[in-house]
């Protein structure tokens, strides 16, 4: 609007610096500035003044004193006598855990909903309906609750499997209310040539993947990709561990008095929180694959079809690629979603970094406000992470338009 | 045609039209319904088999579950003496007694009962408030009136206190409105809005209290004659009322154990009748497989099958006809017993009530006979007052003071505690609150971060992802633990409204990426157009920017509604007593110790109402906008 | 409507429209019924090799579900549906067969978004034909030479005009080699500066001799190139004749009601 009056030479008034439109967004933002640092130093002194007067510090050295207390899942070595420190990276890594295991489930649950759901199966289509619809209308804490009083109220107790009134699935799992018992893994010699072999042939599943299409492009010839990496994915594998002569083994867990002896114990606060988490969050995500698959329009199908291709080849060439950008921005902030639940862990005692960090540190030592502090910037740095990698897929798979 | 070298009949004229014909019987009917949808292909005849599995393993455990059930009893174990005593199969089915006693409490906390109009009252004037947003088609738009009153309306029905309160309160937006007024003369839009927000907040951090103090002094000075002989009358009253009460419910003690005594008494032989028929069958049952439970060791599946034996031989003696006498006086009697207990457990919360309004009473009159030696000793304290102690006792006397002159001068509604709410009314009422109070800053926010203007873009970026990254729960426990270091120190204020304020800053986070959705959503030609018209900032905004994304945003915000209210179940975490709160506190009661599946499934299917029904309705206004959009 | 005028009609060229005896598609007695509805009731038809036959008819007429029914888009539920001497049923064999030899224009193009012009092309001789990449990339060059848009080739769907889109869409098609093209209504979505761009396509394929069945409501292109008109109504047949005696002389009452309609204004 003011290109015109650029050259004229006037005098600077101070009107100009409400009224001109090249001042008047710098006014602006300098009272933002003002306020926001007037907010920003009225809540930092407030701090201050309120830590003197309770005669507190701000410092993170607590973070090396031990911790004396113990954690009953441990990914890394942990005792009593370890660090406060120690025990945040404990507590950060179990949240991790559940969180990645439940979004995996949570995929593959949301995924097989989502299709089901559109199942021109009368039945199976209302059936997985009253499932999403079951799951996304009350809330999670009651889903955790509940699966977990299923688990511990419903299970028989341990030192029952000894008295013979419960018996262990497979003679190898034992389901009880302290917790599931699997049989352990132990890596004996020569498993590492094992886990080589297994690297080595998923190279050559993407090898042989990059050589079938080239193989394609060239001579037009299409080669059964599915089941020669099915192939190379199990049979070097299996042919090694014959070989080698079974370097891993398992560790069955046996019964004991009152407990088990041997064996994985998976306890029944995981168990209930990765269940409650996956199915929570797979009915939301059936809801998007759902919503991704029928944002592909039926035209598109039949073009395919009209074409000549197979109803298998249309759905890997034309809509899975299409449904994909529908589905995976949505599917990350799910991801992002279940990540934040897992806090709710506290409702059943699962030690993750809220519970550690953000629960008995804090009360041990009465550092809450540095405590927090961390426990935010920690599941802050998670959710931008994670959000990073949803826009970066967004900007790689942008439809071109006019 | 020349190009046509032979003849086909091309030409043909039909003469009659054929009619409508039905389908053949294979392709019409149920046989064609089912062979399409249930049976179509090999993969969805297995589909179909492992459904009609898992919906009977469903239903055959929880029908009868459901409708075995016992809604008289007093406790968990009596709702097991009437499942032994009727022979119920399966051991029995749900105990929904525990709803006849707790299941208003599930709803409404620990708020008066007699005051329970209120919260019922707020949340039918909630539909009337957004009545004419969600259908503004239809009804006049003056109704906006008293959607914007709402917000202060609200907290008053529920919390109580005196008439001027919200009228105060609102004035705050009068105040504001005239500073805007006269400063935009004097200096602009910008000094204009700055004023009106500078003004409406000294207006309510510092007129207000004052305010509302002075009005509760006059009224109070004026009612005081009144108030003392009211007073006394009512204590006058409340103690022969209260005698009575309490006799009455003596009495029906008597009578509860009067019928204890007759219901120990049916219970014994049916009790025993049926233990004898369990041992019997289940010895037999062993003998028959030839092991001795006495000696050999007995694998968990033949245990199951005894026990099973066991269970069917003692409903079958339940229901032996001999008992018919004694388990009708059984039954008789635990309906009475729970009759009686409700009674008084009715009686206790009016005694309960009596109580604390006279002791309110007697304290109020004792400070009225005090206030004025009170009033002096401020007087005397004002001009001595140098020391620190003597400034807190004079803060203290004050303090006294003037709530003696609340407790009189107040005209309205009784007043009711935060840590009384609970249930699903303290669920619904950090749910809206939270999102009401939201939008304001929300809508702020999402315009923030559709700004040019770098700093505001990037603060209102960094708020939002800052919320959002980071779980409510953790924000519960700042509000729970840290808000009182950010706040100037001395102030201290209930929990509930530190919550309520953490999830309003919440739920902005979201609703403000539901506006900017919104915003986004509109054609740029509105922003265009507005310009054009030589509209400022403000008021493109206000008059066609806003009211159009704000429309789009709605199915979006009633959404990040149904999550919000979903999330509040998290405030059990900090001490307050949501449903799921108080379904843990009646189970660590000893007559209800270990319910879980009743108290979940009432629960759940409150939360499911509420939350499926909104999102339909949610889902059938987008597609309603999306059809208007094209 | 009529986007072709009487001089383009003047210009072209019939040498090569030749009709043979040869059968290409033959439907018998073909009924459908959507639920309960009706939609297709006893049709007969039998369209020999190089016939350029137009089906016009109100909307509901079930004329767009009778051409999807030749390529199996739809299930028919009686009768018979004879492509180049194959019977169409529920054999994938067959509908394979008769899918590879009928190529099908949409009203709404159909292009996949997600790959270019060039790969929407390809796809279906890769993946169907088995065709090697180079080669594949050779015909669908040459076909979108054909239809005046090879410096598209690059480009996304999202990138095209609409008059663009169906031209990709008509040469996509073409890349299969088909002997029968079917069209349902393609210039219908279009605005009318581009509806002339695509009918210049289909003529100049009928010029080539190619078999083609399409509905449409582009009387001047029917005039130009039929040699048939079928008039449908309420799912069947009413009327069928040459171009001229069907728009000079209509028989049935309900042709002449649909005509007055669509030309009388």
């Amino acid at each position: 609007m003011s290109a015109i009056s650029e050259p004229q030479a006037e005098g600077f008034r101070l009107s100009q610096l409400i009224y001109d439109t090249r001042y008047r967004s710098i006014t602006i933002q300098t009272v933002a500035l003002i306020l926001i640092v007037a907010g920003v130093w009225w809540l930092v002194s407030n701090t201050i003044q309120n830590l003197e007067a309770l005669g507190r510090d701000f410092d993170f050295g607590f973070l090396g004193q031990p911790a004396g207390y113990d954690i009953n899942q441990l990914l890394i070595e942990y005792d009593s006598q370890s660090t406060h420190g120690r025990a945040a990276v404990v507590g950060i890594l179990n949240t991790l855990l559940v969180a990645f295991i439940g979004c995996i489930t949570a995929t593959v649950i949301g995924t097989i909903a989502g299709v089901l759901r559109l199942s021109k199966n009368w039945i199976v289509a209302r059936l997985v309906a009253v499932y999403v619809e079951g799951f996304r209308n009350v809330p999670l804490l009651l889903w955790i609750v509940l699966i977990f009083a299923i688990v511990s109220e419903s299970t028989p107790h341990p030192r029952d499997f000894a008295g013979g009134e419960a018996s262990m699935l497979f003679n190898s799992i034992a389901i009880t209310r302290q917790g599931t018992w699997t049989p352990a893994p132990v890596w004996g010699d020569g498993s590492l040539a094992l886990v080589i072999i297994f690297i080595l042939s998923i190279v050559a599943i993407i090898g042989f993947r990059m050589f079938a299409r080239r193989r394609q492009e060239a001579t037009g010839e299409i080669l059964p990709v599915l089941w020669i990496s099915l192939g190379l994915l199990i049979l070097p594998s299996l042919i090694a561990y014959f070989i080698l002569g079974g370097p891993v083994t398992l560790d069955y867990p046996e019964t004991g008095r009152f407990r088990f002896e041997g064996g994985l114990l998976v306890r029944n606060s995981l168990i209930a929180l990765w269940l409650a988490l996956s199915l929570y969050t797979g009915s939301f995500i059936a809801e998007n694959v759902r919503g991704g698959i029928l944002a592909v329009s039926g035209g598109q199908t039949e073009a395919a079809s009209a074409l000549g291709l197979r109803p298998g080849r249309t759905m890997n060439l034309v809509v899975l690629p299409q449904a994909m950008r529908v589905i995976v921005p949505p599917l990350i902030s799910q991801y992002l979603n279940l990540t934040k639940n897992s806090s709710l862990a506290i409702a059943v005692g699962y030690m993750d970094a809220r519970a550690t960090l953000g629960g008995i540190t804090i009360n041990q030592t009465g550092r809450e406000l540095e405590g927090m502090l961390l426990l935010g910037l920690f599941y802050l740095i998670v959710s931008l992470a994670i959000a990073s990698v949803g826009n970066f897929y967004n900007a790689s798979v942008k439809l071109k338009e006019r | 045609m020349s190009e046509t070298g032979h003849q086909h009949a091309l030409s043909y004229v039909r003469a009659d039209m054929l009619p409508q014909q039905e389908p053949p019987v294979s392709h019409s009917g149920p046989i064609k319904w089912v062979r399409e949808n249930l049976l179509s292909s090999p993969l969805n005849v297995i589909l179909t088999v492992i459904s009609l599995y898992v919906l009977y393993a469903v239903l055959s455990g929880l029908i009868p579950w459901f409708f075995n059930s016992v809604w008289d009893a007093r406790s968990l174990n009596e709702c097991r003496e009437v499942f032994l005593a009727t022979g119920a199969t399966g051991g029995g089915g749900a105990c929904w007694a525990v709803l006849q006693e707790r299941g208003i409490q599930l709803i409404y906390g620990f708020y008066p009962a007699d005051l329970y109009w209120r919260p019922n009252l707020t949340f039918i004037l909630f539909f009337v408030a957004v009545a004419p947003i969600l259908y503004s088609d239809r009804l006049p738009s003056q109704m906006l009136w008293f959607t914007a009153l709402y917000p202060f309306l609200m907290p008053w029905l529920l919390w109580g206190g005196s008439f001027w309160v919200p009228i105060l309160v609102i004035a705050g937006l009068v105040v504001g409105y005239l500073a805007w007024m006269v400063g935009s003369r004097i200096g602009g839009s910008i000094l204009g809005g700055i004023a009106g927000i500078v003004f409406a907040i000294l207006w309510w951090l510092f007129a207000v209290p004052t305010l509302n103090d002075s009005i509760h002094r006059v009224v109070g000075n004026m009612r005081v004659d009144q108030v003392v002989a009211e007073s006394t009358a009512r204590l006058e009253t409340l103690g022969p009322e209260l005698t009575g009460l309490e006799t009455r419910r003596e009495s029906v003690r008597d009578e509860i154990a009067e019928l204890e005594a007759i219901k120990a008494q049916a219970f014994a032989p049916i009790e025993e009748a049926v233990e004898i028929a369990r041992e019997t069958a289940e010895l037999a049952f062993y003998e028959e497989e030839g092991v001795d439970p006495e000696t050999d060791q007995i694998g968990p599946g033949l245990r199951e099958r005894a026990e099973e034996e066991g269970q069917h031989a003692a409903s079958a003696a339940a229901r032996d006809p001999a008992l018919n006498t004694v388990r009708a006086t059984f039954l008789n009697a635990v309906d009475g017993l729970t009759e009686m207990r409700n009674e008084v457990n009715e009686i206790s919360s009016q005694i309960n009530i009596m109580q604390s309004e006279r002791s309110d009473t007697e304290a109020l009159l004792l400070n009225i006979e005090q206030l004025p030696d009170r009033l002096e000793e401020i007087e005397r304290l004002q001009e001595s007052a140098t020391t620190p102690g003597a400034i807190s006792e004079l803060e203290s006397v004050q303090d006294v003071v003037s709530q003696t002159y609340t407790e009189m001068g107040r005209i309205g509604l009784t007043p009711v505690e935060s840590r009384e709410f609970g249930g699903f009314m303290l669920a619904l009422i950090i749910g809206l609150s939270g999102i009401i109070l939201s939008l304001p800053l929300g809508i702020l926010l999402a315009l923030g971060r559709q700004s040019d203007l770098f700093l505001i873009n990037k603060v209102s970026v960094a708020f939002i992802e800052l919320i959002r990254g980071v779980p409510l729960i953790v924000w519960l426990f700042t509000a729970q633990l840290l808000l009182n270091y950010f706040l100037p120190p001395g102030s201290n204020f209930d929990l509930l409204l530190r919550v309520i304020i953490m999830v309003t800053l919440f739920a902005s986070a979201y609703i403000a990426e539901v506006v900017r959705g919104g915003l986004a959503a509109l054609a740029k030609g509105q922003y265009e157009a507005a310009d054009a018209l030589g509209l400022d900032y403000a008021k493109s905004m206000r008059l066609i920017v806003l009211p159009q994304a704000l429309k789009i945003s709605i199915p979006g915000i009633v959404n990040t509604f149904i999550g919000l209210f979903k999330d509040t179940t998290l405030v059990v975490f900090i001490g307050l007593l949501d449903p799921i709160g108080l379904s843990n506190s009646i189970r660590s009661s000893t007559d209800w110790n270990g319910i879980y599946w009743e108290l979940f499934a009432f629960i759940g299917l409150l939360f499911f109402a509420c939350c499926f029904s909104m999102g339909r309705y949610s889902l059938s206004l987008e597609k309603k906008l999306n059809r208007e959009h094209r | 409507m009529t986007a072709i005028d009487t001089d383009t009609s003047a210009n072209i060229d019939r040498s090569a429209m030749k009709i043979s005896d040869e059968v290409a598609i033959e439907v018998t007695g073909m009924n459908k019924w959507f639920g309960s509805f009706h939609v297709l009731r006893d049709i007969n038809l039998t369209v020999y090799r190089g016939e350029r036959i137009v089906i016009c008819g109100p909307s509901g007429s079930g004329k767009s579900t009778m051409i999807r029914c030749i390529n199996r888009l739809e299930e028919h539920q009686q009768g018979k549906i004879i492509v180049d001497g194959t019977e169409l049923s529920s054999d994938i064999k067959n509908i394979d067969k008769i899918r590879s030899e009928v190529g099908m224009c949409f009203q709404h193009f159909n292009l996949f978004p997600h790959l270019t012009i060039l790969e929407n092309c390809t796809l279906a001789p890769m993946w169907v034909r088995k065709t090697p990449k180079r080669e594949a990339e050779q015909t669908a060059m040459h076909y979108l030479e054909k239809v005046k848009i090879p410096d598209q080739a690059n480009k996304y769907p999202g990138q095209l005009s609409g008059g663009q889109q169906q031209r990709v869409a008509i040469a996509r098609s073409l890349c299969m080699k088909p002997r029968i093209m079917l069209f349902d209504e393609p210039t219908s979505a279009l605005d009318p500066e581009m509806i002339k761009e695509v009918l210049d396509t289909m003529i100049e394929l009928a010029e080539e001799g190619m078999t083609m069945l399409c509905v449409t409501h582009e009387m001047g292109f029917a005039q130009a190139v039929a040699n048939r008109v079928i008039f449908m109504d309420q799912g069947q047949i009413v009327e069928q004749n040459e171009p001229k005696e069907f728009f000079n002389n209509p028989q049935s009452d309900r042709t002449k009601l649909f005509l007055s309609q669509i030309l009388g204004h």
